[in-house]
């Protein structure tokens, strides 16, 4: 696993420092753009629907999760395709390599990814005073969580996948709505009330709460234990998934 | 240790890929029987989707048999899938480089796929890029690489964990003839140093330049096996007439060779005629004697050829289809 790994590691060096540069960036230009521009907006016209936060406070860790899951899913997913159909898998099926460790070393690395480009994300909600102190630490594991919550199904899945195009399919008919009802840019209380309860079951609402209560100061032991379960069986189930489904793409 | 086991034996082989939605049940092979022994060279035959492929991954312990059995370095592949993997080399169809990577940075991943110390592996890999000629090229990304130095380089890459028997799917195709001369001297290079060698092709001058012994399969069966030799001799006939014919004539020109004597006189393997989209093979003892009866005929070629039978004959003989449709 730790050799798949280091493979992913060896050519994520070449890319790295861009790498970087659009992980701070992204941040900043949301922050920017939605936190400070639509936020003034917001926090003169409807300051108590947001729980008393300023409207940046509380987008800010529902972005995170959101850009957590953004990038997870698309490293698992596209990532995955490309390195099953004709790329680093290919070259390493013939080794004495188990598809299980494929899988697994793979995993590692969009985790490693999401940790970097999450920890990129806090350090420019710290820059703005949107966060601090210990709660950044459990930030930063809840928007990896959530990305390991999507990144492992959508491998399990992506690993069998000959054609991208369903992969942006996907993305715009899954991973697109899920920001618009899991409480990224508002409250899912505002939300029609029949429609709510759609949206606590939504796997994206559990890691932009998780990440919200931690970034906020608001956590509670028991909110925080349901959604670390719920993400936690997510990237367990999905990486179980994925044993099987590596081992059918790979060894036909 | 010497052992007296092959070092590949199947029994009775078979690969069913079961059906998915619309694609039916496929039999990609179909009951076959072979041993391969210590520093042979091994080369399975056959048209396209005959179940070579599938034979070599089985084989490599890389997809699982459906029925028969299979012992591959007396293990077991089902079983002892990683082991059996550690000690074979595999170039596959498509090379499977990494182009991102430089050409020395894919030999080092490779290696460590294996698990060998970086030490032995640097040292091995200086080796490995002399063998395969890419010296001055082991800095360069590999996406600047020609199709030939990219083929010599997957084989490179497979040797890294100086394996007991290498793996060649269709070492050569898609290749210009000089790189393919280049290879077959490498593959030849690594013959002589007593590795053994499996490999499928369609090309015949290919298995006859590196194959000791030769099975052709088509559909997923054996049709027959020996040395290159023993089969153009027991299948083909000594010489055979290519005719070429202008577009108008071709047809009934075909009819007329088809009833004539050279289609029905002489021994079994002899008195044949073979239609190709492009052209017809009468196969014979004598060509010149064969093309005088067809000039006796009237007949006029554009064009006739009269060569020695090769391995493609054998297999035009075995199946009544050429290899390369």
């Amino acid at each position: 696993m730790l050799r798949v790994f280091r493979y992913w590691v060896t050519l994520y060096r070449r890319t790295w420092r861009g790498s970087i540069v659009i992980n701070v960036l992204n941040p900043l230009l949301f922050l920017i753009g939605i936190g400070a521009g639509l936020g003034a907006l917001v926090d003169d016209n409807a300051p108590a629907q947001i729980a008393g936060v300023s409207y940046a406070a509380f987008f800010a860790p529902g972005m995170l999760a959101a850009a957590a899951m953004q990038n997870a899913f698309l490293e698992g997913s596209a990532g995955v395709a490309r390195a099953a159909g004709f790329g680093a898998y290919r070259s390493a099926t013939p080794t004495p390599l188990r598809p299980e460790q494929l899988a697994a070393g793979h995993l590692l690395f969009i985790t490693f990814r999401v940790l970097i480009a999450s920890g990129a994300f806090i350090v420019v909600m710290a820059a703005f005073g949107l966060i601090g102190g210990w709660w950044a630490l459990g930030a930063l594991l809840g928007a990896t969580l959530t990305g390991v919550a999507f990144a492992a199904p959508a491998a399990a899945w992506a690993v069998g996948v000959r054609k991208l195009r369903h992969i942006d399919t996907v993305f715009r008919f899954v991973i697109m709505p899920l920001y618009m009802f899991s409480g990224t840019f508002f409250a899912v209380s505002q939300l029609p009330e029949w429609i709510r309860p759609v949206s606590y079951l939504l796997p994206l609402w559990h890691g932009v709460e998780l990440c919200r209560t931690l970034s906020l100061g608001t956590a509670t032991i028991t909110g925080s234990s349901v959604h670390i379960a719920y993400l936690l069986t997510l990237a367990i189930g999905g990486f179980l998934v994925a044993r099987v489904t590596y081992r059918r793409r790979l060894h036909p | 240790m010497v052992s007296t086991h092959p070092l590949v034996e199947a029994r009775d082989l078979t690969k069913v890929y079961p059906a998915r939605g619309s694609t039916p049940e496929f039999r990609a092979v179909d009951g076959i029987d072979f041993a391969l022994e210590r520093g042979e060279s091994f080369g399975l035959l056959g048209p396209n989707g005959a179940g070579k492929s599938t034979t070599m991954r089985m084989i490599a312990a890389t997809s699982p048999i459906s029925g028969g059995s299979l012992r591959v370095l007396g293990m077991d592949p089902m079983k002892q899938g990683p082991e059996i993997r550690a000690r074979l080399g595999v170039v596959t169809q498509d090379d499977h480089l990494d182009n991102e990577l430089t050409v020395r940075e894919n030999l080092h991943i490779y290696g460590r796929y294996f698990g060998l110390p970086r030490a032995v592996i640097r040292e091995r890999a200086t080796r490995l890029l002399d063998f395969a000629q890419l010296q001055e090229k082991a800095g360069d990304q590999v996406e600047t690489l020609s199709g030939g130095m990219r083929r010599r380089l997957t084989i490179a890459r497979s040797l890294i964990n100086e394996p007991d028997i290498l793996l060649l799917d269709e070492p050569t195709t898609g290749l210009d003839p000089q790189a393919r001369h280049i290879l077959w001297d490498r593959l030849f290079q690594l013959k002589q140093q007593g590795v053994t060698l499996i490999l499928t092709t369609h090309y015949m001058d290919e298995a006859e330049q590196l194959c000791d012994r030769l099975v052709v399969v088509d559909h997923g069966r054996i049709v027959a096996q020996g040395s290159p030799q023993e089969l153009i001799h027991r299948y083909a006939t000594r010489e055979v007439l290519e005719l070429r014919f202008r577009l108008d004539e071709r047809d009934t020109a075909a009819e007329k060779l088809r009833t004539s004597v050279l289609a029905t006189g002489g021994t079994d393997a002899e008195g044949r005629v073979e239609l190709l989209p492009d052209r017809v093979l009468v196969y014979t003892a004598d060509g010149e004697a064969a093309l005088a009866t067809v000039h006796a005929m009237s007949l006029t070629p554009l064009t006739a050829l009269v060569r020695r039978a090769t391995l493609e004959d054998v297999f035009l003989k075995l199946t009544g289809r050429s290899l390369i449709e």
